[in-house]
């Protein structure tokens, strides 16, 4: 099989395509995989028995099946139920939640990681809940865990492919669409490859980066 | 006697099997300077801790100014405080630390300005200038915009106190606040707690194992042990003349505890 440079310039526009449907899916799915996993983690620590163990359980159930079968019951199986989801916010609603499942444990253990003297000269300055959250507890139990968050970001960057599952057309299904088109498949994918290869090894030299710089707290 | 600000009404604080202070009944006037000194393990600690509200009560009453402060009263019944009463209740009582506790992510100033504005509502402004008005008393004016990593124990120990007192608290609680310094920078945190003892009239609860602080700052001294109380009084009885066989012993062994470490001191030097 010969390598065809003009099916590759050929097909450069439309895996662009993909390519920006790849990113929005990332940014969006990793800005809700960050908040859902900060509410869950704050919410496992809830006195609240009742809200805790929901939480727990919810982690536990998202993680243990497949990221795959979520995107199936989300896009395929709502609908049935009246919640029709377009195939991106599915796409984006899946790995948010998946990986906020992930981010919750990295967030949990960096919030225990805040020394318990912290809460009691917070209380003791009679700061109320919200507020040692959010000046006290929050800021400091952040900047350690980027390293970790990061890392889940690229997993999810890398896992962004199987939402061509449920027809949200990001640059796997694109490449998927232009082999079957022109039944030629070493390009497409080698373009894909590539792609996801030129932002993954620069995000994991930026990873080693934050980690020396957050390996050790600040003070 | 006027009314008590704080009135310690038969506690009982139990963890788990463990009867830290049983049935324990004080009074505290208002203005009065209080030592608590005591066995390790006594439950010094624990009493402060429980006025602070970081420990729950297992039974017994505490008034703070005439108010309870565990317990409020709802449909004529007193109930447990819920956490807007424990909030309320808060306001009057400010805490010292052992271990500084500062908030090493804000600087100096920061540490001392946060509480004012986020609790009193107090503008940044005002609560800048009242910072700068305390960190001038505790010496530490020059290190406003320093984080507080790069200070030493006893610097931390005095922005502690002022972020304390910028909430103008009338009790303080201060439990050990030397005992994590090294010798040389004790002298630094009590000349600043006795300069507070003289120039206001706030009521100061301290837990210590400082003796002759306790002799010079306190009006009065509580020895316990084991959750009781052994013997009260005033520090020139306490010290020179306690009635209690165990007073005795304890002091004994503190005092010499101490000229020990005073002699090994001036060894080394
Ligand atoms: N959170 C806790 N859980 C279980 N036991 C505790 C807890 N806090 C304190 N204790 C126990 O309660 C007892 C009294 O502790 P406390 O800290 O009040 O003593 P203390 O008089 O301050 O002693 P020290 O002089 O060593 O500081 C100790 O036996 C301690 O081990
Ligand atoms: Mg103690």
């Amino acid at each position: 099989m010969e390598w065809d440079w003009q099916f590759v310039i050929e097909s450069l526009p439309t895996l662009w395509q993909g390519v920006v449907v790849t990113i929005q899916a990332t940014a969006l799915g990793s800005v809700l995989a960050l908040t859902v996993g900060l509410f869950l983690a704050i919410m496992c620590r809830s006195p609240n028995w009742f809200i805790s163990q929901c939480s727990k359980w919810f982690i536990e159930f998202v993680r243990g099946t497949p990221l795959l079968v979520q995107l199936y019951f989300l896009f395929y199986i709502l609908p049935d139920v009246g919640i029709l989801l377009s195939p991106l916010v599915a796409g984006v609603i899946g790995l948010g939640l998946h990986y906020g499942t992930y981010t919750a444990e990295v967030y949990r253990a960096g919030i225990d990681n805040i020394p318990k003297g912290q809460w009691e000269a917070a209380k003791a300055v009679n700061l109320t809940k919200s507020q040692t959250w959010k000046e006290i507890i929050i800021p400091q139990a952040i900047p350690p865990m980027i390293p970790a968050l990061a890392n889940y970001i690229i997993a999810m960057f890398k896992e962004t492919p199987l939402l061509s599952a449920i027809t949200v057309l990001e640059l796997m299904n694109q490449a998927r669409s232009l082999s079957n088109f022109h039944y030629r498949y070493l390009e497409p994918m080698t373009m894909v490859g590539v792609f996801f290869l030129l932002i993954s090894i620069p995000s994991v030299i930026f990873l080693r980066r934050l980690e020396q710089r957050y390996a050790r707290p600040h003070h | 006697m006027a009314q008590p600000i704080i009135d310690i009404q038969s506690i009982t604080k139990r963890f788990g099997d463990l009867t830290v202070l049983d049935n324990l009944s004080f009074q505290v006037q208002p203005g009065e300077k209080l030592a608590l000194i005591g066995p390790s393990g006594s439950g010094k600690t624990t009493i402060l801790r429980i006025l602070m509200t970081l420990e729950t009560l297992t039974s017994g009453h505490i008034l703070i100014e005439g108010e309870q402060l565990w317990h409020m009263e709802k449909g004529g019944e007193l109930v447990d405080a819920d956490e807007a009463h424990l909030h309320k209740m808060r306001e009057k009582i400010g805490m010292v630390f052992q271990h500084f506790n500062l908030f090493p992510h804000k600087t100096v100033l920061e540490n001392i300005t946060l509480a004012p504005r986020l609790t009193l509502g107090v503008p940044a402004r005002e609560a800048e200038q009242r910072a700068m008005e305390l960190l001038d008393m505790v010496g530490l004016a020059d290190k406003k915009d320093d984080k507080p990593a790069s200070l030493s124990g006893g610097q931390k120990q005095r922005v502690a106190i002022a972020r304390a007192l910028a909430l103008e608290p009338k009790i303080m609680l201060f439990d050990e606040v030397t005992s994590a310094l090294d010798p040389e920078l004790v002298d630094e945190v009590l000349s600043v707690m006795r300069q507070l003892g003289e120039e206001t009239d706030m009521t100061m609860l301290l837990v210590t194992h400082e003796m002759g602080f306790a002799r010079d700052f306190a009006d009065r001294v509580l020895f316990f042990d084991h959750g009781h109380i052994i013997e009260s009084g005033p520090p020139e009885q306490i010290f020179t003349n306690p009635e209690e066989e165990r007073t005795q012993s304890f002091l004994r062994k503190v005092l010499s505890a101490g000229k020990r470490k005073a002699e090994k001191q001036a060894a080394v030097l």
